[in-house]
């Protein structure tokens, strides 16, 4: 009677520890995973940004500041070859500028009635705002998928399994300029606020 | 997402397999049921007959139906989301032209990155009524539908409300679900349709069944035993279709509300999505595209029905879609707590 129940410990002991090996092995991939994907959005972001500066700089000679941050910011971000949620700070660091510098070319564009009235700019402008909501995007679901993971490696009892799946905590992808966090979001949309 | 919300999710999605599998399994019983059923009332009215007479032995109608019932199964799982766009009209994009196609397509490729889902493919219907729905059978081949309407309708933000709802759908598979249970409400409704004509032949056949057991004295009990058999057999038959109505119906409200919750939550912004409602419940005109058998797909009710304004044992019972107002307030609920946390002001 003794070692049935001993051996129903057992089973249960060892389904378990499968389980919640299986469970963080799974969120671990899915939160670099996640990760690939900002990547993705953030190279689409690189290659669009020349297109725009073009776009407006014949309209905007006497802009050329905003312009110049922009490329600088641009060409910054593209030279971070940090891989991988460890070169996350690297990676924020340089993108969080480049949102920035782009955030106010918007604004300034958002001057010039007749840069507007182009459907090239519009177009672009839409581009744009897409793009930056889908790195927005990206990084809202690897925040969250990397936070689950985190929560869970660290949560009694599977804890205990952690070191075995090498579960380390992940990077979140903060928004750590200050200033970025105050200035109001954009408003980019083609349509009227009703 | 918290932990608690993916448990929802796993939770939902398994239940919706579930769902899925036992509506299967359901439409083919039921038609076993009405192919044995007449096989055995044919057999018993021909049991009497005289030996040169023809006896119903081998039960043919059983077979057949049950074999047309999984053959329809298979069919509507397999061109379930082709039909269903088909029935509306929809043309997919593949290319987008005007500005505003071009913004779906981006808005839907955010809302895709948003959820974890892969890019479903993107369909218009030609309808100046702002709806929209979704369809397919998993996450791989899903198909996102909206009409003109809500395009020119709903600003950025609440189109890309509106499409994480519809991505929620997709994501729980509700979508698995509920175009299974649209081509099958439109495959019984055809059959019985078609049936019916062959069914007026069987009542005669029927009614003789039951004379000729009450003749014979014999056999006392099989007389109300048949009778009874008869009468619940002739009723599946009109039933039917009034059958899977209700069950369309009943699967489809509870899960509005859930959606609207992914949407919030991919959005982050669920007062976009209590916007969007707002102008989608203030175009009062019916989506004339869409016809009844795709209504509980549809983000709002396509037909327009006074009911679905209205909560109660009726309205629960007979509307595809819960009360606008009642998800609007609970949308501006969730909208408000998040803005008194970040500490914002309620505008």
């Amino acid at each position: 009677m003794g070692s049935i129940i001993f051996l129903v410990v057992l089973v249960v002991v060892v389904g378990w520890l499968i389980g919640a090996y299986n469970g963080l092995i799974s969120l671990k991939n899915q939160t670099l995973n996640a990760f690939k994907q900002i990547d993705v959005q953030l190279k689409r972001r690189h290659d669009l940004i020349p297109n725009l500066v073009n776009a407006v700089k014949g309209a905007m000679e006497f802009e050329r500041s905003t312009l110049e941050a922009v490329i600088q910011a641009r060409n910054q971000a593209v030279k971070v070859n940090a891989t991988g949620p460890e070169g996350i700070k690297q990676i924020s660091q340089a993108e969080n500028a480049l949102s920035s510098a782009l955030q106010r070319l918007m604004v300034v564009v958002e001057q010039y009635p007749q840069l507007k009235a182009t459907g090239n700019i519009g177009q672009l402008q839409e581009e744009l705002t897409s793009t930056e909501n889908k790195v927005a995007f990206a990084r809202q679901l690897y925040n969250d998928t990397a936070t689950q993971f985190n929560t869970k490696q660290q949560q009694f009892p599977t804890n205990m399994v952690a070191g075995l799946a090498k579960a380390q905590p992940a990077d979140l992808w903060e928004i750590e300029d200050q200033a970025e966090k105050a200035v109001p979001q954009v408003d980019l949309s083609m349509k009227p606020k009703v | 997402m918290s932990d608690d919300t993916s448990r929802n999710l796993f939770q939902q999605q398994e239940a919706n397999r579930r769902r899925t599998v036992l509506l299967v399994i359901g439409f083919v019983a039921f038609f076993a049921w009405l192919g044995f059923g007449g096989d055995y009332l044919y057999y018993l009215s021909t049991r009497d007959a005289p030996n040169t007479a023809y006896h119903h032995i081998f039960p043919w109608f059983g077979i057949a139906l049950t074999a047309i019932a999984l053959l329809t199964a298979w069919y509507a799982y397999a061109t379930g989301p082709e039909k269903v766009l088909w029935s509306t009209g929809a043309r997919a994009i593949v290319d987008p032209t005007d500005p505003q196609e071009r913004q779906l397509v981006n808005v839907v490729e955010e809302m895709a990155i948003a959820s974890g889902v892969p890019r479903p493919r993107i369909w218009i219907v030609d309808d100046p009524d702002p709806n929209a729905f979704a369809t397919g059978t998993d996450p791989l081949h899903a198909h996102v539908a909206v009409t003109r309407g809500l395009l020119e309708l709903c600003s950025r933000e609440e189109l890309q409300a509106v499409v994480g709802h519809e991505l929620g759908h997709v994501k729980n598979l509700d979508v698995r679900l509920m175009t299974m249970l649209a081509a099958l409400v439109g495959a019984v409704a055809l059959m019985h349709d078609g049936a019916t004509r062959v069914l007026r032949g069987g009542t005669n056949l029927g009614g003789g069944g039951g004379g000729g057991s009450r003749g014979g004295g014999k056999k006392g009990g099989a007389g109300p035993l048949l009778a009874i058999l008869l009468v619940v057999w002739v009723l599946s038959w009109i039933l039917a279709p009034i059958i899977t109505q209700i069950l369309a119906l009943a699967v489809s409200r509870k899960r509005e509300y859930l959606a609207d919750a992914m949407s919030a939550q991919f959005t982050r912004n669920p007062l976009s999505l209590a916007s969007a409602l707002q102008k989608i419940e203030g175009a009062v005109a019916p989506t004339a595209a869409i016809k009844r058998g795709a209504a509980h797909l549809c983000i709002t009710d396509p037909l327009g029905r006074r009911l679905t304004a209205r909560e109660g044992l009726f309205a629960d019972a007979l509307a595809t879609h819960p009360p606008m107002a009642k998800r609007i307030a609970i949308l501006r609920g969730m909208g408000y707590a998040q803005l008194k946390k970040e500490g914002g002001t309620v505008a």
